[in-house]
């Protein structure tokens, strides 16, 4: 479980990254956090000639927040995210969701830009920012381009990335005080890739309905998705127990995972129905009864 | 004559190896680094069974940094074959590994080829540029799936079978009230050693001598293997027992390695070292489990059992390694249990699959057998509407019913009979903790959405194998004591344990004693560590040499201080005379070697017993099982140290969970061993199960050994499967869900649950 051999040059610009991966063509590969990279290089499942280490690029380590939304720089670590006492009010989704991010060790070298970049389908970053209808910024040598989290990530383990662009950061949109929300997410082990997980939030108008609902769910595609149909459910509903069981219904029926060697499909897709009533039960503050 | 105050057999002294280990000055395989050192890599098959059509190494031979690319032809027309250290039945002796693939590969990871390189990295590059051509053979993933047998000479893929049993179980059966048979299984998995294995061989051609460091376990028999396999004689080899990252049965065993990287050290007459990868562990290691059973048990209607038939068929993988049938024969063996049964029959069924071979882990056997049969009590008690715990009180061997033999449940062993103990009282004592009587009203209840249940499972487990074990004590001419024993340690805690049992004895203190082990160097023979047998047989070994340099201390005293033997007490590392005159072990050691050997021999074993109970519960919606509570209650006979047989106790059962709820080997139907990585192989993490409680009893002591010991390693996995799934079926009862098979996993559960419903509403 060795390398493959390989390069390694740590620019100190991000126009020097750039530059590199340019020279490199699709034989370079950026490496920060390397939580996921690195075990595919030891398993050499990938086997780059270069690796570009953007760990030393300025002002991506950041978590800044304004009016325009929450700023990550890519170089933010999990361990950050859980530090930043400020996060739990401005975005506790995303607080709640980093909180099954892996184990200790990985959470202090992990990176949201690299797991945004990897594109695991089980895994929370990308999840978050699916549902959260992020804004990711990438940098090549023609320039920024900005995308929305759907838009960049493509299918299980591949984005929009070119070989000579840099993800630099992610903005989440603000978060409205009042919001209803919840997290919810299965693994065998606490850190391990869930077997299924759930985001969801929604606002309450006036007449105490909701509107906006993002339901976004991991572990049970190629890739992080949200459900149209589920919250259509709940558009312009008063969320009680029946509200909640027809979208756990429609979440389960607009799904279709894959069989693998953690679960069947038909326990992905029956599980993402229990973690969403179960979800959307929470942001609801009521109990429903359980079946069992 | 010691001072009985301070006596540190009994007491929780704490481990003096630790400090080592958690300052990081362990010395272990990897940490060694010699002079011209070169590291091997092994190409592994990748396919699970094939005919080698012809292999070429001239790529990765024509790479920097190659020093040799040794294959099958290297090694010559006989390719070494690794023997059957424990069971050796002739059966078994076609089945053996040779210990390099040469025209066949029998599963995915068999050695074909070693790379030796400048460095390991360059050594892995080379492998990639090995190419074989294989012819593709059908692979033979199950019991009696195939026709193809995986051996030419082999009419079938059975390597084994033979009945055994005692009483008349047919008229048992045939007279019973009630009569219950089932089939259960436990899951292919392994024991995972934090350190996996490694090894440094340096060969000294002008004195024509191999040293080989990183050997554990069974080092003086893997020394006369490895002699035989490369024609040297004993004496030209030392293997090396440096510190060693847990065993658990699966390390230490002779593995093809044990003979390619000395034999590659040999050859290029340069060091080699080979560290085993963790994916490599995963397909080289010895796996283990893999039992089935279909079982019967039959009963009076008041719950006394009268017989019980077992058909056990065991996944040996694709050859016969040292252990032989071990794990077969024991999960037979220990179908009875700690229970009166007066007809019992077994049968045993050993089949190759084209998977890595099997060998013993933790409780081998026993962990499937305890499983198997408690669970099958608790459904009988169940039908026969009678308490699981008044069912097991009721059938208990009782302490005027020991010894209690259990003769021929294994064919290549001699008699042997369940030696002392009160099984009630330990058994009382479980529930008593676990609070049954309080809490059984919860069972199948559903509370805040979870259903809980408790299980109880009990056990006898077996250890203190013998032939023998030898030790040698010296006491140094600073008045430190240095104790060698051919017992091996692998993290145990042995060198403490022992030096407790030393320092009793001669009343020298433990830091002034230090324990050497395992290595071929120190004593003529040694025997190791496997079975629980460490305190059994080194311990007795080292009390023996002990009270003999202590004899001889005194003869040295009494010459020096001129006083009879009678009038001298030794006290503190010195002798003292009644008239108040003294000398010191220092002095007496200047003035000459005091040294002396010591030997125990015993052919019965020991027998622990005890009761695990679990409680748990289960999310039915999920299959999410949590445990609330668990103890473990064992009778070990004595702790010469209770805080590490605790920490053995705890340690234990983690190990046995993750039997339960996640290690699973999962092959495909080609083959291939599909989570060869510990991102999908899940093992528990010290965070999983947090709740965990052993207590650990001394009400009778082994007659086997003068320390009164019995095995204390195994005793805390071994009934891990049987309470946890009983309380996880007693947790699903109202469901009309039972528990056969491990693992336990969420999905596997919510299955279970779902095919009970849907049963359920296709007979309403």
């Amino acid at each position: 479980m060795k390398l493959p051999p390989l390069d390694y040059i740590c620019p100190a610009t991000l126009t020097e990254a750039i530059a590199a991966l340019a020279v490199h063509g699709g034989n370079a590969k950026v490496i920060a956090g390397g939580q996921s990279l690195v075990p595919m290089l030891a398993f050499r499942l990938a086997a780059p000639s270069v690796l570009v280490d953007i760990g030393q690029l300025p002002d991506l380590k950041s978590i800044s927040i304004s009016a325009e939304g929450i700023d990550f720089g890519a170089l933010v670590t999990w361990r950050d995210i859980e530090c930043d006492t400020r996060l739990a009010q401005v975005h506790p989704l995303l607080a709640a969701a980093i909180a099954h991010v892996a184990h200790y060790q990985i959470r202090n070298r992990g990176t949201v830009g690299g797991s945004m970049a990897h594109a695991d389908p089980a895994a929370e970053m990308p999840g978050i920012a699916v549902t959260c209808d992020a804004m990711l910024t990438i940098v090549g040598p023609n320039g920024t381009r900005i995308l929305r989290a759907d838009e960049f990530i493509t299918g299980g383990l591949s984005t929009v990335l070119e070989a000579d662009e840099i993800l630099t950061s992610i903005r989440l949109p603000l978060w409205k005080k009042a919001r209803r929300w919840a997290f919810e997410e299965f693994a065998p082990r606490h850190g391990d890739f869930a077997l299924a997980g759930v985001a969801a939030f929604y606002d309450i108008d006036a007449q105490g309905l909701a509107y906006n609902a993002h339901i976004g769910v991991i572990g049970v595609a190629d890739r992080p998705m949200r459900l149209p149909g589920v919250e259509a459910v709940l558009d312009g509903r008063r969320i009680d127990a029946d509200v909640i069981l027809q979208a756990a219904a429609a979440a389960r029926d607009a799904v279709d995972p894959a069989d693998d060697i953690h679960a069947e499909a038909a326990y992905r897709r029956d599980l993402l129905g229990v973690l969403l009533e179960r979800a959307l039960a929470r942001a609801a503050d009521i109990t429903l009864p359980e079946a069992a | 004559m010691s001072d009985a105050a301070k006596l540190l057999v009994g007491s929780a002294v704490e481990r003096m190896e630790d400090a080592r280990f958690l300052s990081g000055s362990g010395n272990f395989a990897d940490d060694l680094a010699v002079e011209g050192m070169l590291h091997a890599a092994i190409l592994r098959s990748p396919i699970a069974h094939a005919r080698i059509v012809a292999i070429d190494v001239s790529a990765a031979l024509a790479m920097p940094g190659i020093r040799s690319v040794i294959t099958a032809r290297d090694i010559g027309d006989a390719i070494p074959i690794i023997p059957l250290r424990l069971a050796p039945l002739p059966e078994f002796e076609p089945f053996c590994q040779p210990v390099i693939a040469s025209d066949k590969v029998r599963y995915v990871g068999e050695p074909i080829a070693v790379v030796v390189a400048e460095s390991r990295a360059l050594a892995e590059d080379a492998l990639e540029t090995i190419g074989i051509e294989f012819e593709s053979l059908s692979a033979v993933t199950e019991r009696g799936a195939s026709e193809t047998p995986l051996f030419d000479f082999a009419e079938d893929n059975v390597a084994l079978r033979y009945d055994a049993g005692f009483g008349d179980p047919d008229a048992a059966f045939a007279s019973a009230d009630y009569v219950r048979t089932e089939r259960f299984s436990v899951q292919r998995h392994t024991a995972l050693p934090m350190e996996t294995r490694g090894l440094l061989a340096e060969w000294n051609s002008l004195a024509g001598r191999l040293v080989v460091t990183g050997a554990t376990k069974v080092t003086f028999y893997n020394r006369r293997a490895l002699a035989r396999m490369l024609d040297l004689g004993q004496d030209d080899i030392d293997l090396i027992e440096i510190d060693v990252g847990g065993g658990f049965g699966v390390r230490g065993e002779f593995y093809p390695e044990d003979f390619l990287i000395p034999f590659a050290a040999r050859k290029l007459a340069r060091p080699v070292k080979w560290i085993e990868d963790r994916r490599e562990h995963l397909m080289a290691i010895n796996h283990s489990r893999d039992v089935a059973c279909e079982l019967s048990l039959a009963c009076r209607s008041d719950g006394m059992i009268l017989g019980l038939r077992g058909r056990v068929f065991a996944d040996m993988g694709a050859y016969i390694r040292t252990n032989g049938g071990v794990v077969p024969a024991k999960a037979a063996q220990f179908l009875p249990g700690p229970y009166r049964i007066p007809n019992v029959s077994v049968s045993v069924e050993a089949f190759m699959t084209s998977k890595t071979p099997v060998g013993t882990y933790r409780g081998p056997g026993r962990f499937e057998a305890n499983f198997f049969r408690e669970r099958l009590i608790d459904m009988a008690a169940m039908d026969l509407g009678i308490d699981v715990a008044e069912f097991r009180r009721k059938n208990l061997i009782t302490e005027q019913e020991l010894p209690y033999p259990i003769d021929g449940l294994v064919p290549y062993e001699g008699p042997t009979s369940y030696d002392t103990g009160d099984y009630v009282e330990v058994f009382e004592r479980a529930l008593k903790e676990i609070g049954w009587h309080e809490k059984r009203h919860l069972q199948g209840k559903l509370i805040d959405g979870l259903r809980h249940g408790i299980g109880l499972g009990c056990f006898v487990e077996s250890g203190g194998a013998g032939p023998k074990e030898n030790a040698a004590l010296t006491l140094e001419k600073d008045g430190s004591l240095t104790v060698a024993v051919g017992s091996s340690v692998l993290g145990q805690g042995l060198e403490t344990v022992l030096g407790q049992i030393a320092s009793d004895t001669l009343s020298i203190p433990l830091d002034r004693i230090r324990v050497l082990h395992g290595s071929t160097t120190l004593l003529d023979e040694g025997f190791g560590t496997y079975h629980s047998r460490a305190v059994v047989m080194g311990g007795s070994a080292v009390l023996d040499a002990a009270t003999r340099l202590r004899e001889r201390i005194s003869e040295q005293a009494s010459n020096h201080l001129g006083r009879p033997n009678s009038e001298l007490r030794i006290v503190n590392a010195s002798v003292v005379a009644d008239n108040g005159a003294s000398v010191s072990f220092a002095t007496l050691a200047a003035g000459g070697e005091l040294q002396a050997d010591g030997t125990f021999s015993n052919d019965v074993r020991t027998y622990s017993y005890g009761t695990h109970a679990a409680h748990v519960t289960v999310d039915p919606r999920t299959g999410a099982v949590k445990v609330l509570d668990y103890v473990a209650v064992e009778d070990v006979g004595r702790a010469i140290n209770p805080a590490i047989v605790h920490g053995q106790a705890i340690g234990a059962i983690v190990q046995g969970l993750g039997g339960v709820f996640l290690d699973h080997l999962i092959y495909d139907d080609q083959g291939q061993l599909l989570n060869a990585s510990l991102a999908d192989y899940l093992v528990p993490t010290a965070s999983d199960f947090p709740v965990l409680r052993a207590v650990t009893l001394e009400l009778r002591p082994s007659p086997s050994n003068p320390l009164g010991a019995k095995g204390a390693g195994e005793g805390g996995i071994v009934a891990v499967a049987a309470a946890t799934a009983n309380a996880v079926a007693a947790a699903l009862a109202p469901l009309n869900v039972e528990i056969r098979h491990l693992p336990l996993t969420p999905p596997r559960l919510w299955r279970l649950i779902k095919d009970a419903r849907e049963r359920a509403t296709n007979a309403a």
